[in-house]
């Protein structure tokens, strides 16, 4: 599965990045590489291997469902960097 | 008597229990020598000189009216600045966080001060702990104290250097795929890395949430089993955290273990690995024999794909991870003005285009973008990119599936050999600390440098680096010792009978 820039560039959108022509051609390229080198897991068998995704496989940790005390909306307000009295800011969703 | 800064963190624990020495004198003491070396290393991001000493002094005046002080009482203790710290910048070394005083304290932050440890500041780091040399942070790179021109490792480069230097006796740290013990091997110190799950994770900046762990770095293994008694233990705000007992690791670390079975891995000692770091570990695996311990050779066939896996695995967890760094919630947001001045513009050029004004973002997806690109540096950009890319539709099952079966490989690997041998040992580290700007330009080779730590947190298990000899040149070289889930206890004392055999630990840049 060879990486062409067209690919990146969708990427860069999944990821929400936004990279410049340069950016785009070096990520590529590194991507490139490091893609090539993991493609060596291809030579292993893992027919019938579950896959592991975390090392303790624990399931269902459940908290007793108490009502506890959240942060004051103050506190998580402080580093928004815009904001309103209760409200994070963000630029027009729906257009003008 | 030797000074302050010289001293391990049990020495000090005694001279301060003895009333010899004050917890004031203590922080003065290795806050002064922060003031006149870390221009030169630039291990800490922040420094809290002022709430350092005012918590020393209480220190001092509970212990002189008699009252209860923890087990750290009085010892300074550098925090990685991947931990919150209520009201106090936690940066990440990302100019992202450039700002950012999170709300409340990391659980291992609240223990170490709970234990009256005395917190001395943030260290420098990767961003986002993505590295290994320091050399990503946002802010300045980190210098090895051995040799000012090469690396400390990383990412908790900070930590392990300010251990190094003589700024601290104690730094805690995090490991996602070697970045407690690369760093202690570069830079000759103890780092630990834990059992997944024994310390919580609450208030640690997530990377690959399946894989962090945070850990100890100090310069004994009597001093980092200090620390790790303090930080570990099961924690209810952190559902992955490890429900089991903690050992008193400050008690037991000094006794021996009888009849310890070591496993070596014959081909982690060939092809790849620097010469001289081979002849230390042989001359290690010969201080082991004359120690009574059984050397077995063993294999762990997966361990050659450990990397792949890791870098797919923890790309994809962090780009689902550093979501959230959307320019909305907290941290940085790019220039509103502008950007809207450029879509406008963009838009305009567009006119009459009905392809080319559909390609344009909205407002909203394009402030995420820019505050990304502007915020993130290049390393974090490619493994999100990376993660995105094989998280994607067409991609998943070739890459993360892959992985994920490979990863479970790799720890049957460890199950097996743990059925067999109490410990496996061999070299932290392909080669010795570098240069600084020497992999800067070349990713893949900066990864390969994890060859032989990754795979303990793919599995999960407990790992940790202790001094073992130092090049012709000078650099320190690190031993890396790996037991199974939850045998803290076990490593750390086998690191002891090691560090009493040997005098590796006790010299100084």
């Amino acid at each position: 599965m060879a990486l062409t820039p067209e690919i990146v560039k969708q990427v860069s959108l999944l990821a929400r990045l936004q990279l410049s022509a340069d950016e785009l051609e070096l990520m590529t390229q590194q991507l490139g590489r490091v893609l090539e080198y993991i493609d060596k897991l291809a030579e292993v068998d893992t027919e019938n291997v579950a896959p592991l995704a975390h090392a303790v496989e624990l399931s269902n940790v459940f908290a007793d469902d108490q009502v506890a005390p959240s942060l004051p909306r103050e506190e998580v307000l402080a580093n928004a960097p815009k904001r309103d009295d209760a409200c994070y800011r963000v630029p027009a969703v729906l257009g003008d | 008597m030797s000074s302050l800064v010289e001293q391990t963190a049990t020495e000090l624990q005694r001279r301060l229990q003895a009333s010899e020495v004050s917890a004031v004198e203590v922080a003065s003491a290795f806050l002064d020598r922060i003031a006149s070396h870390d221009d030169k290393i630039g291990a800490f991001l922040s420094v809290w000189r002022e709430q350092a000493l005012e918590r020393a002094a209480d220190v001092d005046r509970r212990r002189a009216a008699g009252k209860p002080v923890g087990l750290l009482a009085g010892l300074p203790v550098a925090v990685k600045d991947v931990f919150c710290t209520r009201g106090e910048l936690t940066t990440c070394a990302s100019k992202m966080l450039e700002h950012f005083r999170p709300p409340y304290d990391a659980t291992v932050v609240e223990k170490i001060e709970a234990a009256d440890g005395i917190i001395l500041g943030k260290t420098n780091m990767d961003e986002f702990a993505m590295g290994g040399s320091t050399e990503n942070s946002a802010y300045r790179p980190t210098h090895n104290p051995w040799d000012n021109e090469r690396v400390p490792g990383g990412s908790s480069g900070g930590a392990a250097a300010a251990v190094a230097a003589q700024m601290a006796p104690l730094s805690v740290g995090t490991d996602t795929g070697g970045s407690i013990r690369q760093p202690a091997a570069f830079c000759g110190v103890v780092g630990l890395k834990p059992t997944y799950g024994r310390v919580s994770r609450r208030g640690l900046v997530a990377f690959a949430s399946s894989l962090d762990q945070a850990g100890p770095l100090a310069r004994t293994a009597a001093d980092a089993a200090l620390l790790l008694e303090v930080i570990a233990g099961h924690d209810p705000r952190d559902s992955t955290s490890a429900d089991a007992p903690v050992a008193r690791y400050s008690q037991t670390v000094s006794q021996p273990l009888e009849k310890l079975r070591i496993g070596i891995v014959r081909e982690h000692l060939g092809a790849g690995l620097h010469a001289e770091i081979a002849a230390a570990v042989e001359e290690a695996i010969q201080v082991w024999k004359d120690l009574g311990a059984q050397i077995q050779e063993i294999s762990l066939p997966h361990n050659e794909y450990a990397i792949a896996t890791y870098y797919i695995i923890a790309p994809c967890e962090a780009s689902s991870n550093l979501a959230r760094y959307d320019g909305v919630h907290y941290g940085y947001r790019t220039d509103e003005t502008k950007m809207l001045a450029q879509l406008a513009a963009e838009r305009k050029a567009a006119e009459g285009n009905p392809a080319r004004l559909e390609e344009i973002d909205t407002p909203l997806v394009r402030m995420y973008r820019q505050s990304r690109s502007e915020g993130f540096g290049a390393e974090v950009k490619r493994r999100v990119m990376l993660g995105a890319y094989a998280l994607s539709a067409g991609y998943y099952d070739a890459y993360y599936l892959k992985a994920l079966k490979v990863r479970r490989l790799i720890r049957q690997d460890f199950d097996q050999a743990f059925a067999k041998v109490d410990v496996i040992m061999g070299p932290t580290t392909p080669t010795p600390a570098y240069r600084l700007g020497e992999k800067a330009a070349d990713p893949l080779a900066s990864y390969l440098g994890d060859t032989y730590t990754v795979s303990a947190n793919l599995a999960g298990i407990c790992s940790l680096s202790t001094p073992c000899g130092f090049t012709q040149s000078g650099l320190p070289i690190g031993l890396q010792l790996q037991a199974p889930a939850l045998e803290e206890d076990r490593l750390l004392r086998a690191a002891h009978m090691y560090q009493t055999a040997t005098d590796w630990r006790l010299r100084r840049p």
